[in-house]
């Protein structure tokens, strides 16, 4: 991956492949303490205890069309790189809760990247489900909740194309206030 | 500035096409959305695909997610399933490609042979 918003992209997708109805993003920039804070936090299916302990060995998927999964184990060695960690938190039926801090001014740390285009990606392909997204740069909060979109959108779908367009906008303006994480 | 506001003239804008359509879907495209498909660019495929529908005016067409399907080597994947037409799967799906297939499949409804992977009826 070459970019952090790309590994965001990617977790989010196992709490889709765990049943998430929501997922609850936040991202932290905090330059005093030089760190960055990535979590992924999901209400899905949750994995019990042993499986947490394997989790980030390459050879221990869940999934059945190839034998190695490679999401989380490249997400702790990009953490681990620029003297952050990975953590990860799950209760089996409650959900799961994966952590990743960077060291924000780390030369081995890899870019934030393209978050508009991650959190759009998830939302129009995932229109049933509910996502938030938490920007905060030194003490400066965006919050982005698609529940409060679709509570403006009443029938109309939020993966429909104009309103899509006009979260694209929203997300750019709204990170752009804050600040954008580089 | 964009405010949730908005959303209500968007609102009344999508359901008048909705009405027109009747609620119907025409077709359907599918990115793979695996670590492989992320890591080879399904996320800017992705928005290609997004933002050529929104250029063209297309808005009975689902687009969707899934996981890896296990040609990781070809990725980014995109299945298109048109009425009437076997559902397609595209290989190595660049950006550029993505918009080709809208246009030229999607819209055009000729199948891209040069970048197909597998066909289904």
């Amino acid at each position: 991956m070459r970019e952090i918003s790309l590994h965001i992209l990617d977790i989010v997708q196992n709490s889709i492949a765990a049943g998430a109805r929501r997922v609850e993003i936040k991202s932290t920039a905090d330059t005093e303490c030089d760190r960055l804070t990535v979590t992924v936090k999901d209400d899905g299916s949750g994995m019990p205890y042993d499986m947490i302990a394997r989790i980030t060995d390459p050879f221990v998927t869940t999934r059945t069309t190839r034998k190695v999964g490679l999401g989380l184990p490249m997400l702790k060695a990009a953490a681990e790189m620029c003297g952050g960690e990975l953590r990860i938190e799950s209760v089996e039926g409650k959900g799961t809760e994966v952590t990743a801090e960077f060291g924000l001014s780390h030369i081995d740390r890899m870019p934030y990247g393209d978050i508009v285009g991650t959190i759009v990606t998830i939302v129009a392909a995932n229109p049933d489900r509910d996502f938030r997204y938490e920007h905060t740069v030194d003490g400066r909060t965006f919050v982005l909740d698609t529940a409060d979109i679709r509570k403006e959108l009443g029938d109309v779908p939020i993966n429909a194309l104009p309103v899509l367009s006009w979260l694209r906008g929203y997300l750019e303006e709204g990170i752009a206030r804050v600040g954008a994480i580089s | 500035m964009k405010t949730l506001a908005d959303l209500q003239k968007i609102r009344e804008q999508v359901q008048k096409q909705m009405k027109v359509r009747e609620g119907k879907q025409r077709g359907k495209i599918v990115v793979a959305m695996g670590t492989c498909g992320i890591a080879s660019g399904a996320r800017e495929t992705m928005s290609a695909i997004l933002d050529e529908l929104e250029k063209q005016g297309v808005s009975d067409v689902t687009v969707t997610q899934t996981g890896c399907k296990g040609i990781c080597d070809k990725e980014p994947v995109v299945d298109v399933a048109m009425p009437g037409q076997p559902t397609v799967t595209y290989g190595l799906v660049t950006p550029e490609r993505a918009r080709a297939i809208v246009n030229g499949h999607v819209i055009g409804g000729e199948i891209q042979s040069d970048w197909v992977i597998a066909q289904q009826d």
